[in-house]
């Protein structure tokens, strides 16, 4: 499958939020008011949002009197069969395209998308990864940098990265990557695995079971979660009927 | 640094132990990263569990103030287990040398103290020598009065029970440690350690790094690729302006700032120039001379001659054993002994120990000038928390200045690389770059001088300041002057062993010649060749000194001049090379003697200490010859288990109003640490206006166990005060499992910890939802013994809740 790829080692990333900070850089987007009442966590912003593409989660737990803290640089999968762009065009909206090229999945930031559809949408993701800018109307996320790749630059986020966690290049060459490195890194950590790597472009590499990562860190039915985007489609009518008011 | 960032690279342990490598340094992970791919194993030693010990293959925790004794016992283990590297050791440092009758050591205190003055009488320590002034020695390490006998009795004491009940780490993870880092005194396996302010800022922090120091001399860790003692510098250009001159004892590249006793250049010579009879050893200060006088022309230029002892009186003096250290300096301000003062690219407001003193002290000045970016704490002090402008007659004037990237100059690493870098853009509006700021300033004072004389208008009137080009300032002038010329051909000379005790040469910084010479700014080159294969890069950019790139790399060779291990060789001798002559290759060599078994024409491998050798036994620093564990002057512990001497015997401890300590005070019942973190640098003064930086860290938090928040019925998130004898802080609370409470010899002690880089100034800070004022307004204003640091790493707080949740 031709196309680009992300190839994410989290094994390497030390959460220093450099990739968090030079997509809102290269994106212009503009800081979210945070704070640490009622909060009291490195991640922040704390979720995504429309103006946040890329957040690095931070997870902290015990096991067996240990301390771990893990971190997840999080960002959109780019789909190869995007569940996202599948729900959009069943609900007729045109929001969510394709980059031929690239594979990159896109969202239109000029096409208004309704609070409902928002909803459907962010529901078939199954990385929980759309966001909707509620005074426009509008949805945003990682676009790839496309604007960067098709210009011969990496994504801001991969070219920020200092320890080598963020990759980015041709879908062959990262999965080859991504390959050898869970290789070299299963005789240390014997549950390292890659996520989903068969039907995404954003590849992570992790080290123990995703769910201690993100509760969205991996998909675990995205076969299902498609095919949930089918039902909703051919039951699109009957939903439309169901909103008529009385 | 003595190596580098690459060089962790090519090290078989890591330990990082004073600092939080991976958050404050961040892109140095990558070279810790590529180590351990090789297998080498990555140890992080710290009171609470960061992004660091994360990525560390074990996490070690510790009290804060408590790394000497768990150092010693390191000291113990190698030393019980025989795991030194003994040729390294015997010939390479003092382990041999027979220390005088009338050391001693007992219950905490060295021959020789004074308890009214604080102070030793370090002739006591004084090494034994014969009848030629030669120092008497024991290879076989067998005399109990040589250094490694002592050694070994010194730290007999530190034994696991001990150190575990003093550092409140499980036996077993010392014990693991100890294992990890013992295993590097074989030739072949290195260890390197990490450091920062985690170390330096105690009241025993030079103390500290020389406990490590001792451990990597007996492995023979020194001057090996992958080894050495490595201080992670947190600001940019720190390495260089410590080089020049930025502190007050010292003028530039490490000479001794003349006192009034120094009454002419002879004498100061006399006094500062240490002598040796050791016949292998090159002594390499000798050449102090050459530099002072080369120094001096460059200072005063033509008015420099031989008659007027090259304009030694005009150098500025400090009186005769004179402090003039930061906390002396608030202190004096604070008391009100001078009036003025110029706080640039500093932010003490927020930055200096025991902030509430200092914000205070400002209050005593007529004027302040503020020379800075954007308008920070120290400039807004006087309508600063607690402040009535109606009432403060310091006037205040702020001068912008350029950033980093509008102006050109050169920036010294961590790693001692002094690289040149270029203006991107113009400054903004009417900020200027500093060394503008600073010729105008010249021109100013000179011209009054000029016109109306004055008591002493010499120092200014001679000095020699042509470093502008059209009316601005020269970043090549002054670096061609630090440099140094040959005057009689008007020359840059090649590096420092052409400098002249004569008045003939002139130089700025003696370590930084050979920087910008006849061949060309060296600090400008950007060739990425890399021969040796272990990361040196000797044609990228230049080091100091002589482009030498791993420091003491003499002592990387075996007597024969054989690398210990020929896999990571920094140097080799090459018995063929110049003709047959030999000569060293890799690296420059610490001199280019021949090595250790030519014994007529070889020099020992420590070249900068008197006798030529490592010093395991170092009887300059004022609180003692080895390492003793104290508590930090705050603490939790009524007694020290190693001895009756609490604190550090030597520490200057201040006794002002505002000088308030308080030690196992109920009031103030757990340990606290300050730190940084990864988004914000310093005060924040350049990442607070971020609005990014400040979205990813927006708020002064308190890092608090599980524990201790059930203990004091905060939860994570709640609003919380921290107080200490010196002041309080609002702040959220972290309540985590990173932090967890230490078992000190059966009670349970709990430690928190606060960032330091937040002021009142900047965010708005509404109910606070966000922002927060200095950590320093909590920190204890007393200083290490040799070097005056504060002590904000370990002193006594409490915390309680203000609000909670909702």
């Amino acid at each position: 499958m031709a196309g680009k790829s992300f190839f994410i080692d989290t094994s390497l990333c030390t959460a220093c939020r450099g990739c968090q900070v030079a997509c809102k850089q290269w994106n212009k987007n503009k800081a979210e008011v945070t704070t640490q009442r009622n909060w009291g966590n490195y991640q922040n912003p704390p979720d995504f949002t429309s103006n946040t593409f890329k957040l690095v989660r931070f997870n902290e737990l015990e096991e067996g009197g240990k301390v771990k803290w893990y971190f997840f640089p999080d960002q959109c999968r780019h789909c190869i069969d995007a569940p996202c762009m599948e729900m959009a065009q069943g609900l007729g909206s045109k929001a969510i395209t394709r980059d031929a090229a690239t594979g990159a999945v896109l969202f239109n930031t000029k096409i208004k998308v309704s609070k409902a559809d928002f909803e459907e949408i962010r529901s078939a993701c199954p990385y929980d990864v759309p966001r909707r800018n509620e005074k426009t109307g509008t949805m945003a996320k990682c676009t790839m940098c496309l604007d960067r790749i098709t210009n011969g630059l990496l994504p801001a986020c991969v070219k920020t990265c200092p320890s080598g966690a963020m990759n980015f290049g041709d879908r062959d060459k990262m999965l080859a990557l991504a390959n050898k490195r869970l290789e070299e890194i299963k005789k240390k950590y014997p549950k390292a695995q890659l996520l989903n790597a068969d039907e995404v472009r954003t590849i992570f590499l992790v080290v123990d079971d995703p769910q201690k990562y993100h509760k969205f860190a991996a998909a675990n039915d995205t076969f299902g979660v498609t095919r949930l985007a089918a039902i909703k489609k051919m039951i699109r009518p009957l939903a439309n009927l169901a909103n008529w008011p009385g | 640094m003595t190596n580098h960032y690459i060089d962790f690279r090519n090290a078989d342990v890591i330990l990082n132990m004073g600092s939080n490598v991976c958050e404050n340094h961040p892109v140095s992970y990558k070279w810790i990263k590529a180590a351990q791919d090789r297998g080498a194993v990555f140890i992080h030693v710290d009171p609470r569990f960061t992004r660091t010990s994360a990525k560390a293959d074990h996490y070690v925790p510790l009290r804060s103030g408590t790394d000497i004794a768990f150092l010693g016992g390191m000291i113990k283990y190698i030393l019980d287990n025989d795991l030194i590297q003994r040729e390294y050791v015997v010939n390479y440092t003092n382990a041999s040398f027979i220390v005088g009758s009338k050391y001693d050591f007992m219950d905490g205190l060295f021959s020789g103290y004074d308890p009214v003055k604080r102070k030793y009488d370090k002739s006591h320590w004084a090494f034994e020598t014969d009848e030629n002034g030669i120092i008497k020695k024991d290879p076989t390490l067998q005399n109990p009065r040589c250094v490694y006998q002592l050694l070994k009795k010194h730290y007999a004491r530190y034994d696991l029970d001990v150190v575990s009940q003093i550092t409140g780490t499980p036996k077993e993870n010392l014990l693991k440690v100890y294992q990890i880092y013992g295993s590097t005194g074989k030739p072949d396996r290195v260890g390197t350690e990490l450091y920062a302010m985690g170390w330096t800022q105690h009241t025993v922090g030079t103390q500290n790094i020389r406990t490590m120091a001792i451990i990597q001399l007996l492995l023979g860790n020194m001057g090996m690729a992958g080894g050495g003692i490595n201080a992670l510098r947190g600001e940019s250009n720190v390495q260089g302006s410590t080089d020049m001159a930025l502190l007050f004892h010292i003028i530039s590249a490490y000479n001794p700032t003349p006192q009034a006793k120094h009454k002419d250049l002879a004498t100061y010579n006399g006094m500062n120039t240490p002598k040796t009879k050791e016949p292998m050893s090159a002594n390499w200060w000798q050449n102090r001379p050459k530099y002072m006088v080369s120094y001096l022309k460059s200072m005063y230029g033509k008015a420099a001659t031989k008659e007027n002892d090259f304009g030694y009186d005009w150098h500025p003096k400090l009186d005769d054993g004179q402090n003039c250290s930061w906390l002396t300096l608030f202190d004096d301000m604070h008391k009100g002994r001078f009036t003025g003062f110029f706080a640039w690219g500093m932010n003490p407001a927020c930055s200096g120990a025991n902030a509430n003193k200092v914000r205070e002290g400002l209050t005593k000045l007529d004027w302040l000038v503020n020379v800075n970016l954007f308008e920070n704490e120290t400039g807004s002090f006087w309508y600063g928390p607690g402040m009535n402008p109606k009432k403060i007659k310091t006037e205040v004037f702020q001068l912008p200045c350029a950033a980093f990237m509008e102006k050109e100059g050169s920036l010294s690493n961590s790693g001692r690389w002094v690289q040149w870098r270029y203006k991107a853009v113009d400054p903004l509006g009417e900020a200027k770059p500093d060394g503008d700021i600073m010729l105008e300033l010249y021109e100013s004072v000179r011209k009054l001088y000029a016109k109306e004389g004055g008591k002493f208008p010499e120092p200014i009137l001679n000095l020699k300041m042509d470093y502008a080009t059209n009316g601005k300032f020269d970043a090549h002038k002054v670096a061609k002057e630090v440099n140094g010329y040959d005057l009689t051909t008007g020359k840059l000379v090649a590096n420092f062993t052409k400098l002249k005790d004569d008045g003939t040469t002139s130089c700025g910084n003696w370590l930084y010649s050979g920087s910008y010479n006849e061949d060309g700014n060296m600090m400008a080159r950007r060739d990425r060749s890399d021969p040796t294969g272990i990361g040196l890069y000797s044609k990228w950019a230049w080091c100091w000194p002589l482009n030498r790139r791993i420091i003491y790399n003499r002592a990387s060779v075996d007597l024969n001049g054989n690398p210990w291990d020929s896999k990571r060789a920094v140097i080799r001798w090459d018995p063929a090379a110049g003709d047959g002559k030999g000569g060293w290759v890799g690296d420059v060599p610490d001199g280019g003697w021949p090595p250790m078994v030519n014994k007529e024409k070889t020099k020992l491998p420590f070249i900068m200490k008197p006798h030529g050798v490592a010093s395991i036994f170092g009887p300059g620093l004022n609180e003692g010859p080895f390492p003793e564990h104290y508590e930090p002057l705050e603490c939790p512990v009524e007694r020290n288990l190693l001895s009756s001497q609490r604190i550090n015997p030597a520490a200057k401890v201040f006794a002002g109003t505002m000088d308030q300590y308080l030690t196992c005070d109920p009031r103030y019942p757990f340990v606290c640490t300050t730190y940084r973190v990864t988004e914000h640098w310093q005060t924040g003064v350049l990442t607070r206006w971020l609005p990014w930086l400040l979205e990813a860290q927006p708020q002064l938090f308190v890092e608090m166990s599980k524990e201790l928040g059930e203990l004091k019925g905060i939860k994570n998130g709640d609003l919380v005060e921290v107080e200490t004898a010196r002041g309080k802080v609002k702040a959220v609370a972290i309540v985590t499992a990173r932090w967890k409470p230490f078992n000190i010899a059966g009670q349970t002690v709990h430690q928190i910890g606060i960032p330091w880089h937040f002021g009142w100034r900047w965010p708005e800070n509404k109910k606070f939802s966000r922002g927060g004022d200095s950590a320093n307004l909590l920190t204890p204003n007393i200083g290490d013994a040799n070097t005056m640091i504060p002590e904000s790493k370990a002193f006594m707080a409490n915390v309680r809740k203000i609000k909670s949740k909702g």
